[in-house]
């Protein structure tokens, strides 16, 4: 490895790497803006300049030189100063003085820089460079006058999000970064463009003008939009969430986030539920929470155990699966379930629902089979994983399951089981691509689990795993931000008792006399009959609709939660804000109901229900970790129809009640279906 | 001896003689009192009163949300909140200022870099209930409107020293 030094420091750092990166290794900050970490290398701003012995006598790109053994870099020396300066100074002929305007304003790096390396008046009487705006869609607004043409978006577009549409046309000053074909992006992570831009050239346009990053309270949370349980920062202000940002994870999310995690969040300010409501002859009517926990235990004196039922939504939080729980089997019920789209995984080994190889994992396979999966919908970020995984080379990438475009290239083999059926039979020439791999994965979508034979595909996909002592190569997408923590924790049917199906049945047979819905939306709520519905949730959705006594609850955002992510990975994240009207935390209306029920719960705080998390499985004591789940068998062999698998997200902006209630998703459906239309 | 010198004067009563010949010398010399309101002291152009938020010559409220002064207000009197407004323009939907809060340091008009928050000349603004005193933008920018001949003749005089 070469030894270099930097700035009179000797340090050994790896071969093949930068100045730029060494220069890191050795805490010795560089200047930069067209560099990032997670893109390719430019080389077009010239911030970095710093001064290399042996080597030409002027200062050299550090981002875009390799380092060589026995170099002597200078970071500090007059002569850097004075060419960073310089470089500073060019970048500035043409920029804006816009500050007070731009939403970049106090998290800008140009501003920055500016004060490190800046000159404080200009030596320029021509007028500046003026660049039309561009459209790029309802998230990003562009003010193109204040480009630098660093081209991290034009790199972001092509390598990360892989639809490529933006570039840079003409030359010198003449330069502009553009569409090449005038429409908005087609990315579901056109969002990441704002914060990969190191000026304001891109910005947010849902939080235009909204709020000044140094008035922002910022909480470090879990993304519940999928169940990829992306790091989220949540910035608030007052009472509102203004802007969900990424947080660095390089187990997860690398520092991307999907549209619909970062912009879904306006969601959380329209269809709010904010105080209890009673159905009184025929219609909600406002109540205090006395008088509808009074109804539900009117309602609840007489009924047994075995006709009541719970249905868990997508977005619970651990906390609140437990309590409810807790309750239904103080009940006496064994009718909960928390597959509302009817997959057919059970709360078996814990390898048979995991994402077993991890997120990292993408990285090290070498072929990889989606079975009844659109990754580019059901978790943009893992798809720009799939991608980086495929642009690195040399792993073969099928798909069996629904033709979409997922931004690489992928061989589709068939639509449905029977083609799963010929592969492991070794009838198609992939298997022979699978079997030479040495880690095979096989990611396995909703699209092939929540269907009757669903239990069959996931035998087939189970006789297809590679699984041994370093690599499980078993993988299960999951959509729903809960399934797996409620899979954890045994949120399934017990003995003799419903899954949804059979609640719903029960519900028109009058065998269910009382749903309990916690935050589940999901599913067909015109078929519960004549049963009772309590919903606790956070929006006025299909639950709330049909239900007959509303307990208000706490969205995301507005309560400390524990979520498991789809590769087993337990993550807390923390209250950004408190929910609106007399609307409170999950666990805690659970607990005050089971107390008026006469069954109450056994924790008072939330240090106590997460004591009983741990109780009940000791995953939840190990927090950001993952390891692939224990194997064992699961699935039951059996015959399957012809269906094609088909992905269970038909609208990657609308998929839950938050998304559902936003403005800004409403408009990025409107602009795909504008795009539809024009193609 | 010191005994009889303040007998002597105590009884000659010469304090009281001294301070009426004190009195007598004021009665001919200029009067420095005013007769406020009628009559007012003269005030410099840095002079920090009541608050105005200015106007272009068009018409265009100056003011463009950066919310500088709101950051920098030691007494957290300033409440900003922004959108775009129709035609695209970063603008102000609330500027509030609790005078009651103000501690008049000047602070937020040095941080505006359009000129638009601004400390005019009128200090005679005392109201009769608190809530007067919670200023809100149509206040301000009427503030503005009136003052805005003494404020602009202010800056310009105080420009060189900038």
């Amino acid at each position: 490895m070469p030894i270099v030094k930097i700035d009179g420091r000797e340090i050994e750092v790896p071969a093949g790497i930068t100045i730029l990166q060494a220069c890191e290794m050795a805490g010795v900050e560089i200047p930069r803006f067209c560099y990032h970490e997670r893109l390719s290398i430019a080389g077009n701003c010239r911030m970095c300049l710093v001064e290399v012995k042996p080597g030409p006598p002027k200062p050299q790109a550090s981002c875009a030189m390799p380092v060589a053994d026995k170099q002597e870099i200078i970071t500090k020396s007059e002569v850097v100063q004075k060419a960073r300066r310089g470089v500073m100074e060019f970048l500035l002929i043409n920029h804006p003085l816009d500050c007070p305007i731009c939403d970049q304003g106090g998290e800008c790096d140009l501003q920055d820089q500016a004060m490190g390396y800046g000159f404080d008046r200009s030596r320029y009487h021509e007028n500046k460079r003026a660049v039309p705006d561009k459209e790029l869609g309802p998230l990003v607004k562009t003010s193109m006058n204040r480009c630098i043409q660093c081209t991290r978006c034009v790199r972001f577009a092509a390598e990360v999000a892989g639809v490529e549409e933006l570039g840079a046309t003409g030359r010198g000053e003449g330069m502009e970064i553009t569409t090449y074909v005038r429409h908005a992006l087609t990315t579901e992570l056109a969002g990441n463009l704002v914060d990969i831009c190191p000026v304001g050239a891109l910005t947010s346009k849902p939080y235009a003008y909204e709020a000044r990053s140094w008035e922002l309270r910022k909480t470090e949370s879990i993304d519940v939009f999928d169940a990829l349980g992306a790091n989220i920062r949540v910035d608030a202000r007052g009472g509102q969430v203004m802007r969900v940002l990424p947080r660095l994870n390089d187990d997860v999310n690398e520092e991307w986030l999907g549209d619909k995690s970062r912009h879904a969040i306006d969601g959380l300010r329209y269809q709010r539920l904010d105080r209890p409501y009673v159905r009184t002859k025929g219609k909600l009517v406002e109540a205090t929470w006395d008088e509808a926990f009074a109804a539900i235990t009117a309602r609840l004196a007489n009924v047994e155990g075995d006709k009541i039922a719970a249905i868990v939504g997508d977005q619970c939080d651990a906390e609140s699966m437990l309590a409810l729980k807790d309750l239904m089997t103080a009940l006496g019920s064994p009718n909960i379930d928390c597959r509302q789209d009817g997959a057919k995984l059970e709360a078996g080994p814990r390898g048979s629902y995991l994402f077993n190889a991890g997120i990292r994992g993408i990285d090290q396979a070498d072929a990889i089979l989606l079975i009844g999966t659109n990754p580019r919908w059901e978790s943009p970020v893992l798809n720009a994983r799939l991608r980086k995984r495929y642009l690195s080379g040399r792993c073969a990438i099928a798909s069996v399951g629904p033709a979409v475009d997922l931004t690489y290239p992928v061989e589709r083999l068939g639509a449905g089981p029977a083609t799963l059926r010929d592969l492991a039979d070794g009838k198609l020439g992939f298997a022979e691509k699978l079997k030479a791999a040495r880690n095979p994965l096989i990611i396995v979508g909703m699209g092939a689990l929540a269907r009757d034979d669903g239990a069959a595909v996931l035998a087939l996909a189970r006789s297809l795993a590679v699984v041994n002592d370093d690599w499980n190569g078993f993988a299960v997408l999951h959509t729903a931000a809960a399934r797996v923590g409620g899979l954890d924790l045994g949120v399934v049917p017990g003995e003799r008792g419903r899954d949804v199906a059979g609640i719903l049945a029960g519900a028109q047979s009058k065998e269910i006399e009382v749903v309990y819905l916690l935050a589940a939306d999901e599913f067909d709520t015109s078929k519960l009959g004549k049963a009772f519905v309590i919903y606790q949730g956070h929006h006025g959705d299909a639950g709330a609709h049909r239900a007959d006594v509303i307990l208000p609850g706490a969205a995301y955002a507005e309560k400390p939660g524990t979520y498991v992510n789809m590769e087993g990975r337990v993550q807390q994240g923390f209250r950004a804000n408190f929910p609106p009207g007399d609307a409170r935390e999950d666990w805690a209306i659970l607990r005050a109901l089971s107390e008026r029920l006469g069954k109450t719960l056994p924790y008072d705080t939330l240090d106590q229900v997460r004591a009983r998390l741990v109780a009940v499985n000791r995953t939840f004591a190990a927090l950001e970790q993952q390891s692939p789940g224990a194997w064992g068998e699961f699935g039951t062999a059996g015959a399957m129809t012809d269906a094609p698998f088909v992905s269970p997200i038909s609208n990657y902006y609308m998929t839950d009640p938050i998304s559902r209630a936003s403005k800004t998703m409403a408009e990025c459906v409107a602009s795909r279906q504008h795009l539809m239309a024009a193609e | 001896m010191a005994s009889l010198d303040r007998t002597a004067r105590s009884f000659l009563l010469s304090e009281l003689v001294g301070g009426f010949l004190l009195t007598l010398k004021y009665m001919f010399k200029p009067k420095v009192t005013l007769n406020y309101p009628y009559e007012k002291g003269p005030l410099s152009p840095r002079f920090r009163g009541e608050h105005a938020l200015r106007r272009y010559p068009n018409g265009e409220e100056r003011c463009i949300a950066c919310k500088l002064c709101e950051a920098i207000c030691p007494a957290q009197a300033i409440t900003i909140e922004a959108e775009p407004r129709d035609d695209g323009s970063r603008r102000t939907t609330r500027y509030d200022i609790d005078m009651t809060k103000c501690i008049y340091c000047g602070f937020c008009q040095e941080a505006c870099p359009v000129d638009a928050i601004v400390e005019g000349p009128n200090f005679e603004f005392s109201t009769e209930t608190r809530e007067e005193l919670m200023y809100n933008k149509s206040k301000l920018l009427a503030n503005g409107d009136r003052w805005e001949g003494e404020i602009a003749a202010n800056l310009r005089a105080d420009a060189a020293y900038r």
